[in-house]
């Protein structure tokens, strides 16, 4: 009896608050737009039965799908979430490398202090870190007033409401993400590989290309995938560091809903994001379990 | 049966035919899925026995011991106690208490209120728990410790903690699993005869799992050696050793020679075995029915063959050889002898002069001598 | 891993923190900024906090994420433990693969998707929007949050306590309220905590669940910077950089210093053993 309880009460509300909306996501998008409010034609009657449902059946239709494919918009913005994405977590992993194998490298005692260092920014919020880039990045920011002081440049960069500003911004934010999981396979790697590595006639550099950096891949592969999965359905970095000309798919999402009230295109959006993001997914899923079965 | 303990009447419930045993196992299986962790196993314990479960990880007497506690349900066959079927009776319903491995100390509760948590839960009335807890905490010599959390106490108190713990509800069974694996050698000694003590003390009876055979030939009164969910032998710790029934149990238990032969002819009270071209034969007795031709193995233990420089006269037995290795252990030296025929007898000896002066050293050429009593012949 | 710390891991390290935290910096020192010009230093001044205080608006938003935050994140927590439990110790039952699925399919869902989802539901069923729908959403997602913390406590948990417990005479549920719960209730706390900071920050999927009466301060905040910056949100971050801050880092303080008195008494227990 208890053990019902334990299971039903979270196993319901995960049901009604989870799966059922995620229901009536993809029926909407499949159903025809209407100008009323709320502005899509409610196209299954449950009182009719069966009859309703076939009723249901044959109304569905994939119009809204059909419009998402002769509208390049759309095209281009999921192609150009996963190329920022794709781009953003590359450069996330070029910039925590270093920092990851700094910690790795550091004073044991040190450790603690740093892994805090790194996770704080986590925990202070997410609108604000991107909102501190603005005053940096913009034509008079300090960024330009700094690269003008030095006289590297005469003229004020563009970066603000460019992509660059969104890759910076992905990277600022999902930083975290890339550096803890290199830096938990870098501070597991045994010591004396290195030196096992340096006996036999490695050099240092050698030492890291051959022993150090193979064996920090499972953390590397972690890192990109929970980088690039949440920057795909990104919202807040491009409406707030992107310009117009950015084109991320949760922000046509946002627009699609709130400015133009077409909500089975913005359903559709959502399906097709999502069935974008299943294979990475998948993927780290697979991946993750390989490193589970391995570590065991 | 020599017993150890001369002044006392001797405690063998389970030569008495008349004896009704506390726990039966009848055709017990169990399965996890495919693996099969017992197979068809019957068992009976007496009251009062310190019994113990022995046989390398994974033979299936931790599955046992689980089995009493209630976290296993039998695949088929019974289990009962004093007669009454406990397969469906949940733990908590037991009068079996257990002693776990990890000692599973509440880290949250204070030792005396580790002590207390089964009587709490007993019908036991609030006014005599806390006289009982402190009885318990004499018992294991622990009064001073009655506030500290298990973290701030030794592994040696921790266990004595856990001891006390599952006696507090005075169960009718014990079971102690490994309940010495955690502790070092010497602490774990001490240890070994302080339980020895209490069960003797207190009467309850002990189930102990364990896969240190020192462990279980001191403490036990009765030890079952188990392999792959069977029981291979169930005898008391002195039979064990010197009657194993099978080359299994004389392997596992101690060190052995074991040479494998056939019945050449036989003689008054046993056999003559030829086990290789060129060696004199092995004159052994035994009470193992044999026909001429039969393959057998003769066990014979390191301590039980004598290592000279001349051949004696007076043993049945003698083989000539070279000493190959010696192993300087302090109390005693295990020689390894080369047979003319390549095979090694291991034979060792109570160093009971200054090693200096010792005779024996590598390369000499020696003799082996023991009785045609000294090892068992073996079939299984 | 032991390795000789270089200048070159010094140097990843200080530029690599400097780029973590340099932004922050500049953007709380500059709320002490005098001049409305949020980029050029025009002298110290505490005026935007003031107005920061004399603004109603935040205020109201602030008490309305507070709100939030505190419900949903209590819900979550008490739903999220039970899930957490069931993961590990919930044995196998019809509907285990839906379940864990469910669990962890909102760790990874976009919020934009989430919020939309949330939505449509609460459209569909005509259920007014306001601070009670965003504390479903909330609860919704951060309850996946506070189980994976909590089973992965569970995980590692010594199974043999739960068992000695039952052993002693205690019933499943009695067991786990007298020796599983007190043992994992620092993964329960954080894991309310992790909650309460993820109701207080999310600013898409309350976008989709508010009401018109029901504005949280991520909102508030979105809607001022898509105007531009400006020294009063300057000086609101950094109110709420400090307050998190002084709680993350009072936090693991005390845990740090509850771990180095635990240990000092350990190693005492050995040497004063026998």
């Amino acid at each position: 009896m208890r053990r019902l309880f334990l299971i039903g009460v979270p196993y319901l509300w995960l049901l009604a608050l989870f799966l059922v909306p995620f229901g009536i996501v993809l029926k909407i998008a499949l159903s025809d737009t209407a100008l009323a409010i709320p502005p899509y034609t409610p196209t299954l009657d449950l009182a009719a039965g069966w009859a309703g449902f076939k009723d249901f059946l044959s109304q569905l239709d994939f119009e809204n799908f059909v419009w998402l494919t002769e509208d390049d918009l759309y095209w281009r913005a999921y192609l150009s979430s996963v190329k920022i994405a794709a781009i953003s977590t590359f450069i996330a992993l070029l910039v925590a490398y270093p920092i990851a194998y700094g910690m790795a490298c550091a004073p044991e005692e040190w450790r603690p202090t740093l892994m805090m260092l790194v996770i704080l920014p986590f925990w202070t919020s997410f609108l604000i870190r991107v909102y501190s880039w603005i005053g940096i990045l913009s034509t008079e920011g300090f960024l330009n007033q700094f690269l003008l002081w030095t006289g590297l440049i005469s003229q004020p960069l563009v970066i603000m409401n460019t992509d660059w500003a969104v890759y910076i911004g992905i990277v600022y934010t999902y930083l975290p993400f890339m550096i803890l999981p290199i830096y938990a396979t870098l501070e597991k790697l045994d010591g004396s590989l290195l030196e096992a590595a340096e006996d036999l006639g490695c050099s240092r550099l050698q030492a890291f290309w051959l022993v150090t950096l193979p064996l920090s891949r499972p953390g590397v592969i972690a890192g990109c995938f929970l980088v690039f999965i949440p920057a795909v359905g990104e919202f807040v970095i491009p409406s707030i560091l992107g310009g117009s000309r950015t084109l991320m798919i949760g922000k046509v999402l946002w627009d699609e809903f709130f400015a133009n009230r077409d909500w089975p295109v913005a359903s559709a959006v959502a399906v097709i994001l999502l069935l974008i993001l299943v294979i990475p997914i998948v993927l780290f899923q697979r991946q993750q379990q390989r490193q589970q079965e391995a570590d065991a | 049966m020599p017993s150890e303990k001369p002044n006392q009447i001797r405690f063998a419930p389970w030569e008495d035919t008349e004896a009704v045993p506390l726990i039966r196992f009848r055709n017990v299986v169990k399965k996890f899925g495919e693996f099969t962790a017992i197979e068809n196993l019957t068992l009976d314990i007496y009251e009062r026995e310190f019994f113990a479960l022995l046989g390398p990880s994974g033979c299936g007497k931790t599955t046992l011991m689980r089995m009493l506690a209630g976290f296993e349900t039998p695949t088929a066959g019974e289990i009962t106690l004093d007669g009454r079927d406990i397969v469906p009776v949940a733990p908590n319903r037991r009068p079996i208490n257990m002693m776990f491995q990890s000692y599973a100390l509440f880290p949250h509760l204070s030792v005396a209120d580790n002590i207390a948590f089964g009587l709490k839960r007993s019908p036991m009335p609030k006014s005599e728990i806390a006289g009982r807890v402190e009885e318990m905490l004499r018992l294991v010599r622990l009064q001073k410790f009655a506030s500290r959390k298990p973290h701030q106490i030794s592994g040696g108190q921790r266990q004595r903690v856990a001891l006390a713990r599952s006696l507090a509800k005075a169960p009718k069974l014990l079971l102690l699993d490994e309940p010495l694996g955690a502790l070092d050698r010497k602490l774990r000694e001490d240890t070994q005869f302080e339980l020895m003590d209490i069960q003797e003390k207190l009467g309850t009876t002990f189930v102990i799992v364990t896969h240190d055979q020192e462990e279980a030939m001191t403490v036990a009164s009765r030890v079952a050696v188990m392999d792959e969910g069977k029981l291979m032998q169930v005898a008391t710790p002195d039979v064990i050793y010197e009657q194993p029934e099978s080359r299994y149990v004389a392997d596992f238990i101690g060190d052995v020679n074991l040479i494998e032969g056939t019945v050449a002819e036989a003689e008054e009270g046993g056999y003559k075995l030829v086990w290789a071209d060129g060696a004199p034969p092995i004159h052994a007795e035994t009470d193992v029915p044999l026909s001429l031709g039969d393959s057998c193995t003769f066990a014979i233990r390191p301590e039980k063959i004598a290592i000279s420089t001349d051949k004696p006269d007076d043993r049945a037995n003698a083989v000539p050889g070279k000493v190959l290795d010696i192993g300087y252990l302090g109390n005693i030296s295990t020689y390894h002898v080369q047979m003319p025929n390549g095979a090694i007898f291991k034979a060792s000896a109570t160093n009971s002069r200054r090693l200096s002066r010792r005779g024996i050293t590598w390369e000499d050429e020696v003799w082996l001598s023991f009785t045609a009593t000294a090892g068992v012949v073996l079939t299984q | 891993m032991n390795r000789r710390f270089t200048w070159f891991n010094a140097t990843s390290l200080t530029l690599g923190f400097a780029f973590l935290y340099l932004p922050i910096l500049i953007l709380i020192i500059f709320s002490f900024n005098e001049s409305k010009l949020v980029t050029v230093w025009a002298g110290f001044s505490t005026k935007w906090y003031a107005s920061v205080f004399n603004n109603t608006a935040f205020l109201d938003a602030a008490l309305v994420t507070l709100k939030v935050g505190v419900i949903s994140s209590t819900i979550a927590t008490v739903l999220g433990t039970m899930s957490g439990y069931v993961m590990v110790r919930g044995g196998r039952f019809r509907g285990r693969t839906l379940f864990s699925g469910m669990i962890y399919a909102p760790l990874v869902m976009p919020e934009v998707i989430t919020g939309l989802s949330l939505l449509l539901l609460f459209i569909s069923i005509g259920m007014d929007r306001g601070v009670f729908t965003i504390v479903l959403a909330h609860a919704t997602f951060s309850m996946c949050y506070v189980s994976v913390v909590v089973s992965s406590r569970l995980v590692s948990f010594d199974r043999s306590l739960e068992e000695a417990a039952l052993d002693l005479g205690c019933t499943p549920f009695d067991a786990f309220r007298s020796v599983t719960l007190p043992i994992i209730a620092p993964a329960v706390i954080s894991g309310w905590l992790l909650a309460f900071t993820l109701s207080l920050d999310d600013l898409v999927i309350a976008s989709f669940t508010s009401g018109p009466s029901s504005t949280t301060l991520p909102m508030k905040i979105f809607s001022q910077v898509r105007l531009g910056v400006s020294p009063e949100i300057n000086a609101l971050s950094t109110l709420l950089i400090g307050i998190v801050s002084i709680g993350v880092i009072s936090a693991s303080l005390v845990t740090k210093r509850s771990a180095v008195r635990r240990r000092a008494q350990e190693q005492q227990a050995v040497g004063g053993a026998a």
